[in-house]
C-alpha cells in the first residue's frame, strides 16, 4: 500500500480556524473577567484571516484532497465567505447582549468557531464520513451554546429537545448512510455517484438510504414535518445563540443538500425529488400559517424560517442548474435577513429587558427613525416585497420551478407567500403605527450600528442590484 | 452442523436473550449487566467472523469503560423507574404493532436479497493476517482527515461538559491540597497573650 502524503494547500483555511479555536481556548484561561474582550477580537480576527486565506486561494476548478474526503470548488468558498461574514456578525451584533445577561465568556466564542470549522467541513464534504463528521462537530457546538445560560429553565429545557431530537436525526442520517455504503461500497462521493449511475434507480437499497438521508437532512434543516425542535429552540435559546443558529447553519446545510443528493446521489433525482416536493409543500405553508398566530418574535421568526426553508427546498428539487444556483441565491440572501431580523431582537433590549414579544417593538420609528428603517427593510425583504432582496430569490426560485413543469408548485408558492406577508407586515404596523409603550433610549454601539445599517442596506442593494450575486452563485456552481 | 456454526447459535440465542432481558428486568442495575451481556456475546460473535480487533475494542470501551460508569451512575443517582414504567402494558400493543411493522418493512429491503451471507461471503485470510494492523495503516494516512474532525469533536464535547458542569458556588466545602499544603503555622494557630489571673 504506496501513501503518499495529500495536498495540505487546500485544507488551510480550515486548519487555521482549528489551531485558533485551539490557541483561543488557552489564552481565554489567562484572561481576566474585563480583559474578555480580547477573546471576542482573536476570534473576530479568526474569521477576518479564514475568510482572506480561501479568498487567495479561490477554488477556479475543483480539487479533490484528504484522499477523497475533501473537495474545494468554488461553490464551497462562495459559500464559506458567507458563513465567515454572517458569523462575523453574529460575534458582533450579540457581544453587548452577552455582556449585558453575564454570558460574555469565552466558551461562546470558541464552540462558535468550533461550529463554523463543522460548517466549512461540511461545506468541502466530499465523503459520506466527512459529511456526518462535520454536521456532529456543528450540532455539537450548538446544543452546548443553547444550553450555555445555566439559570434559565427554557433554555436548559430547549437545549435538552435539540439535542434528543438531533441525535435522533444523526442516527436517521447514519442508517442511511450506512445502507448507501452497504449497496455502494464507498463512502467517497464520487465512487457512490459512479456505482449509483451504474446500479440505476431501481435498487432498493439506495432508495431505502435516501429515505433516511432525506429524513435527517431535513430534520437538520427544520422541514416540515421534522420541524418540531425549531420554535422551542429559537424561543429558548438565548438570543445571542438562536441568532447563531438561525444564520450560518443553513447555508452548510444547503451545502451538504447538494453535495449529498446532487453530487452523490444525483441519478436518483427522480426519487428525492418527490420527497423534497412533499416537504417543501407542508414546509410553506405550515411556517406561513402558524407564524399568523405567533406573538413572540423570537418563535414567529422560527416559523418563518421554516417557510423559507420550503422555498430553499424547491429550488433543490428544481433539479436544474438554474435551481441550484436560485436555491444558492436564497440561502445567501434568507442569512443575510435572517442575521439581521434577529440583530434588531438583540439590540432593542437593554439590562433587565429582552424584546420577546412584537408588542416591543411599537413606536419603534419615533424612538429611533433609522432602526424602524432597517426593520422595515428586513420584514419587507423576507415577505418578498418587490425591490427587495427576498423577491429576488423568491423570483428565481419560483421561476426554476416553472421552468420544470410544476407550475400548481409555483402557484402555491405565491399564495402562501402572499399570506405570509400578513405576519411581516403585522410588524411593521407596530414599528409605525402604534404608540411607544416605552421611552428608554436605546443605546447601540457604533460598530454594530454600522454593521447593522450595513446589513439593511445590502439587502436593498441586493434587491436593485441582484445580477452580481446570482451570476456569482451561477459561475461557482458550473465548475 | 459444524462446532462454529453451534457456537454462533448458542451466542445469538444468548444475545437475544440479555437484549430482550436488558428491556424487561425490573432492576437497573441488572438492566445494566444483562447489557454487559449482551456487549460480550456480541463480541464473541464478532470474533467468529474473525473481527477480533472490534471484538476486542467493544469489550474494552463498551464492557470496561462506558458501563461501569453507567452503574456508578445508576447507583449514584437511585432513580425510582417505577413511574416510568406506568402504562407499559397499556402501550405494550401499539408498541408491538409498530416495531413489527418496522422490522417487517426492514427485513423486506435489507434481507438476505441484498445483505445475505451470498453477496457477502467471509473473505479467506492468511494465518499472520492482522485485522488491527490493517486498520492502523488506513486510520492514521487515508482516514487522516475525518479522524482529526473526530478529535475536534472529542474536544468541543470537552469544553461544552466542563463549561455545562463547572461553576463556582459560595460556601462549598471543598478541600485545595495545595492550599492546606502550603499552609503556615501563622494561618492555623493564633497566639493569645493573657494576663494571669488572680485568685481571690
Amino acid at each position: 500500500m504506496n501513501f503518499v502524503a495529500p495536498d495540505f494547500m487546500p485544507v488551510v483555511p480550515e486548519l487555521f480556524v482549528l489551531t485558533m479555536a485551539c490557541l483561543l481556548l488557552v489564552i481565554d484561561v489567562f484572561l481576566e473577567q474585563r480583559q474578555r474582550y480580547i477573546t471576542y477580537g482573536v476570534a473576530q480576527l479568526t474569521l477576518l484571516g479564514a475568510a482572506l486565506l480561501t479568498l487567495v486561494t479561490y477554488a477556479h476548478a475543483p480539487v479533490t484532497t484528504m484522499f477523497g474526503h475533501y473537495i474545494k470548488d468554488a461553490m464551497g468558498d462562495l459559500l464559506k465567505i458567507f458563513i465567515y461574514l454572517s458569523s462575523a456578525a453574529v460575534f458582533l451584533y450579540s457581544r453587548d447582549y452577552l455582556r449585558r445577561r453575564d454570558l460574555f465568556k469565552g466558551e461562546y466564542y470558541v464552540l462558535g468557531l468550533f461550529g463554523v470549522l463543522g460548517m466549512m467541513i461540511m461545506v468541502s464534504a466530499h465523503s459520506l464520513l466527512s459529511v456526518y463528521l462535520g454536521l456532529e462537530l456543528l450540532s455539537l457546538s450548538l446544543y452546548a451554546l443553547v444550553a450555555m445560560d445555566r439559570d434559565s429553565p427554557v433554555a436548559s429545557e430547549a437545549a435538552m429537545k435539540y439535542f434528543v431530537l438531533g441525535s435522533l436525526a444523526s442516527g436517521m442520517l447514519l442508517y442511511g448512510i450506512s445502507m448507501i455504503y452497504g449497496a455502494t461500497g464507498s463512502v467517497d462521493l464520487q465512487v457512490v455517484s459512479d456505482a449509483v449511475a451504474r446500479q440505476g434507480a431501481d435498487n432498493l437499497v439506495l432508495v431505502f438510504g435516501l429515505v433516511f438521508l432525506v429524513v435527517g437532512l431535513s430534520f437538520k434543516l427544520g422541514a416540515v414535518p421534522f420541524h418540531m425542535w425549531l420554535p422551542d429552540v429559537y424561543q429558548g435559546a438565548p438570543t445571542s445563540v438562536t441568532l447563531y443558529i438561525g444564520s450560518a447553519p443553513k447555508l452548510a446545510a444547503f451545502a451538504l443538500m447538494m453535495r449529498v443528493l446532487v453530487d452523490g446521489l444525483g441519478t436518483l433525482q427522480g426519487d428525492w425529488q418527490q420527497m423534497l416536493i412533499i416537504l417543501s409543500v407542508l414546509s410553506i405553508a405550515l411556517g406561513n400559517l402558524v407564524a399568523i398566530v405567533q406573538t413572540n418574535i423570537k418563535r414567529m421568526l422560527a416559523y418563518s424560517t421554516i417557510s423559507h426553508v420550503g422555498f430553499l427546498l424547491l429550488g433543490i428539487l428544481a433539479g436544474s442548474p438554474e435551481g441550484y444556483a436560485a436555491a444558492m441565491f436564497y440561502a445567501i440572501v434568507y442569512v443575510l435577513m435572517a442575521v439581521g431580523a434577529f440583530g434588531m431582537v438583540i439590540m432593542l433590549g437593554r439590562t433587565g429587558f429582552e424584546v420577546e414579544n412584537i408588542d416591543d417593538f411599537k413606536g419603534l420609528n419615533d424612538r429611533s427613525p433609522w432602526l424602524a428603517f432597517l426593520m422595515l427593510v428586513i420584514m419587507m425583504s423576507m415577505a418578498g416585497v418587490p425591490f427587495m432582496a427576498g423577491f429576488y430569490a423568491k423570483w428565481m426560485v419560483l421561476q426554476a420551478v416553472v421552468n420544470i413543469g410544476l407550475v400548481w408548485l409555483a402557484l402555491f408558492g405565491v399564495v402562501f407567500s402572499v399570506i405570509g406577508a400578513f405576519y411581516y407586515l403585522r410588524v411593521v404596523k407596530c414599528l409605525y403605527f402604534d404608540k411607544p409603550e416605552q421611552s428608554e433610549p436605546i443605546h447601540i454601539s457604533l460598530d454594530t450600528e454600522i454593521a447593522i445599517s450595513a446589513n439593511g442596506l445590502l439587502l436593498v442593494a441586493l434587491g436593485l442590484y441582484p445580477t452580481a450575486l446570482m451570476t456569482w452563485c451561477a459561475t461557482a456552481l458550473l465548475n | 452442523m459444524g462446532f462454529e456454526k453451534f457456537l454462533f447459535y448458542v451466542f445469538a440465542l444468548v444475545l437475544v436473550f440479555s437484549a430482550v432481558r436488558v428491556i424487561t428486568v425490573r432492576n437497573p442495575v441488572h438492566a445494566a449487566l444483562f447489557l454487559v451481556l449482551a456487549f460480550f456475546t456480541s463480541a464473541a460473535l464478532w470474533l467468529l467472523i474473525e473481527a477480533e480487533f472490534l471484538a476486542i475494542v467493544l469489550v474494552l470501551v463498551y464492557v470496561g469503560a462506558v458501563m461501569v460508569l453507567f452503574l456508578f451512575v445508576i447507583m449514584m443517582l437511585d432513580i425510582n423507574i417505577v413511574p416510568l414504567r406506568e402504562g407499559f402494558i397499556r402501550y405494550l400493543p401499539v408498541g408491538v404493532t409498530v416495531a413489527l411493522i418496522i422490522v417487517i418493512e426492514m427485513g423486506l429491503v435489507v434481507g438476505s436479497g441484498y445483505f445475505g451471507a451470498e453477496q457477502y461471503r467471509l473473505v479467506p485470510h492468511a494465518v499472520d493476517y492482522s485485522n488491527t494492523r490493517e486498520l492502523g495503516s488506513v486510520l492514521y494516512t487515508f482516514y487522516v482527515y475525518p479522524f482529526e474532525i473526530a478529535s475536534a469533536i472529542l474536544l468541543v464535547a470537552i469544553i461544552a461538559a466542563i463549561s455545562l458542569t463547572m461553576r463556582r458556588r459560595e460556601g462549598t466545602k471543598s478541600q485545595d491540597p495545595a492550599w492546606q499544603v502550603r499552609v503556615s503555622r501563622d494561618d492555623r494557630v493564633r497566639l493569645v497573650r493573657m494576663m494571669p489571673e488572680k485568685k481571690k
